[in-house]
């Protein structure tokens, strides 16, 4: 592909068999510029009334750093949470049988269904020290809501079906006789998973886990309820650009704005071109 | 190492895959599971293998040499399996591919490395892939890919090898020289092995005794030669070669249907005949015995003989005829030429009679 589009470039264009090319990339490209590549002119036009010693300043100030800990943390852990159970749960719904199957597999989607800020307002007041899962864990000394466990927990809620639903079709065209293989050859069950069918998986599952991370960092709506906000302590990233938007301090907000937005940006460049080299391996070329 | 089966059956839900089966295989012995697509030989072969289970019955039992392995787990049963599609693991070399059988082993059992990787190239070197260790299963033609996959089977020295259809993914010449070769590894290293196949010409050519299988049972069970030529029943004679029908009713020792007649020794009747291509002659004239007149619709002049595609009114099907070169010149053969057909030989499976007394007559013509 790439080769192709240099050809392009240098003037040498080959006739081509299907139709609407420069139509059907034009009109890409203009949808690109006006969904994605504005926004983020914007922003870097706001980045544009602050010296580089004012953005370090307000990049890292105090209060923003503890965020940034928080965020990073929090999200972490619910990535790597939905990473084992997205597993599982694709797992489940690839290899068994069971009824209310096609249930379960539209469920995986809720979090994509349900706006944020409802699944934040539902999950605070479940957690809350007298709702129904706070009520059973605060005794046991477990406090869920208003602590980084809620932030991770929201975290989670949101960034499920990242995981799920891009293991789910590579686990689909693995063929059964790949692990029927592993048992014939003597593996146990733990081996043939573990050297056979995680291998496979194992692009899938850290690709759906780096966007499950990647989406976690950027949550704003389903955290602020439950997170309870306190500085230094449980203030998440997206909550501190808001509260510079509410200030209208734009040059500020934009700035942390562009810190996450470049650690998501280099993490899913990252993953991209891990990944490529790794399926290249599977379906051939010279890896 | 022996294979007995005792009554080895098996249900999906409420259908029946297999009925209840018998099958004895002699140490060192190379036998074709034969039969069309549901027939139940993969099944067969799967539950041999341990990969499905038997249904419970009292006398179910899988035996292989004196040990029963009924119950035991595929892990334990030491089989090397041979999939259709290969079934290698992408993200790993050839060499590792090959090696996994022995790396898995449990830590006290297992070779050191070093013998592992003399053992693996030695397998790879006998299936002619050593140059190819270090290279991808997705680097590796179809050929190639099935061979490894038959190294990596061989790497535990299972007691018994089973295939399940190896061949049926790869082209004609690929196949062709595969399974030659695969008669040769049989014959050098003497295992037992167990083969599925849906391809007669396959089963034939390679098997020691092929068992042919239909709708769950086992039809006949013979060398390829009895087979062929004592098929017990007329779905075996079907199965095993293109086949020409010849229907009508018998009266005074003549097999009448439309214009076309034919002296058979048969009581009055309807009856119908099974002849194999190679069966009919065509010549430009009836004989006292036979008067049946065809035309002649496609000619394929490729191969040992030339294959003649025959239609006439009288046949509900086409008739294929196999003829000689010589014959073929002789005759001046083309499309469109009146001609008669003349069986040499034939064949009759009275459906009334059971079929193990059903046997292939022959008559002269």
């Amino acid at each position: 592909m790439s080769t192709r589009s240099f050809a392009i470039g240098l003037g040498s264009t080959p006739k081509r068999v299907l139709p609407g090319f420069g139509l059907s990339l034009g009109i890409s490209l203009t949808f690109v510029s006006l969904m994605l590549l504005l926004p983020m002119t914007g922003l870097f036009g706001q980045l544009a009334g602050l010296s580089l010693a004012e953005y370090w300043a307000i990049i890292t100030h105090e209060r923003v750093v503890a965020s940034y800990v928080v965020t990073i943390g929090a999200a972490a852990v619910a990535a790597i949470v939905n990473g084992a159970f997205g597993l599982l749960l694709a797992w489940v719904l690839v290899r068994y049988e069971f009824p209310g199957k096609r249930l379960l597999d539209a469920l995986m989607d809720l979090p994509f269904a349900l706006p944020t800020a409802v699944a934040g307002i539902t999950l605070a007041t479940l957690y809350s020290s007298n709702g129904w899962m706070g009520q059973l864990l605060e005794p046991l000394g477990l406090q869920v809501a208003y602590t980084w466990v809620g932030i991770a927990l929201a975290m989670a809620f949101t960034s499920i079906p990242f995981v799920v639903r891009t293991v789910q079709p590579v686990l689909e065209d693995m063929p059964h006789e790949m692990d029927e293989a592993a048992l014939t050859l003597g593996a146990s069950d733990f081996t043939g998973f573990r050297r056979v069918i995680l291998p496979h998986l194992w692009p899938a599952l850290v690709t759906g886990t780096g966007l499950a991370f990647v989406r976690s960092l950027g949550e704003f709506g389903a955290i602020i309820f439950i997170a309870g906000n306190m500085p230094y302590e449980t203030e998440i990233t997206a909550l501190m650009i808001f509260v510079r938007l509410q200030e209208y301090d734009y040059a500020g907000a934009s700035a942390i704005a562009s810190v996450v937005l470049f650690v998501s940006l280099a993490l899913l460049l990252a993953i991209n071109i891990w990944q490529g080299r790794f399926v290249k391996r599977l379906h051939g070329g010279h890896g | 190492m022996s294979i007995r089966l005792h009554d080895i059956g098996k249900h999906f839900g409420r259908t029946q895959a297999l009925e209840p089966i018998s099958l004895d295989i002699a140490e060192g012995e190379l036998v074709g599971l034969l039969g069309p697509s549901g027939s139940g030989k993969t099944t067969l072969l799967r539950i041999i293998a341990g990969l499905e289970s038997a249904d419970p019955a009292a006398g179910a039992r899988i035996l292989f040499g004196e040990r029963d392995v009924t119950q035991l787990h595929v892990r334990d049963r030491r089989i090397g399996f041979v999939f259709q599609h290969y079934a290698l693991f992408r993200h790993m070399t050839v060499f590792d591919n090959v090696a996994f059988g022995l790396t898995v082993m449990p830590r006290k059992s297992r070779p050191s490395s070093g013998e592992i990787r003399s053992r693996v190239h030695r397998l790879l070197e006998m299936v002619k892939l050593e140059h190819m260790a270090q290279r991808y299963p997705s680097q590796l033609s179809g050929g190639q890919q099935q061979r490894v996959s038959l190294a990596r089977a061989l790497a535990l020295r299972p007691d018994v090898l089973l295939l399940d259809e190896p061949f049926g993914a790869l082209d004609a010449k690929v196949r062709q020289e595969l399974r030659r070769w695969l008669r040769h590894l049989h014959d050098e290293l003497n295992f037992t092995s167990l083969f599925v196949t849906h391809d007669q010409e396959e089963a034939l050519e390679l098997s020691d005794r092929v068992v042919v299988m239909s709708n769950g049972r086992i039809e006949q069970i013979d060398t390829p030669d009895e087979l062929y030529r004592r098929p017990v029943n007329r779905f075996v004679f079907e199965f095993l070669g293109d086949v020409n029908h010849l229907e009508g009713s018998v009266r005074n020792g003549v097999l009448t249907c439309g214009d076309a007649r034919l002296a058979v020794d048969l009581a009055d009747g309807s009856e119908e005949l099974l002849l194999r291509p190679h069966e009919v002659e065509l010549a430009e004239a009836p004989t006292n015995e036979a008067h049946l007149p065809v035309t002649v619709t496609a000619i394929s002049p490729v191969g040992a003989e030339v294959r003649v595609e025959l239609e006439a009114d009288w046949l509900g099907e086409p008739w294929l005829a196999a003829i000689s070169h010589a014959s073929y010149e002789r005759l001046g053969l083309s499309r469109g030429a009146r001609l008669y057909a003349l069986p040499h030989r034939w064949h009759r499976f009275p459906t009334e009679c059971s079929e193990r007394k059903a046997r292939a007559s022959e008559a002269v013509s």
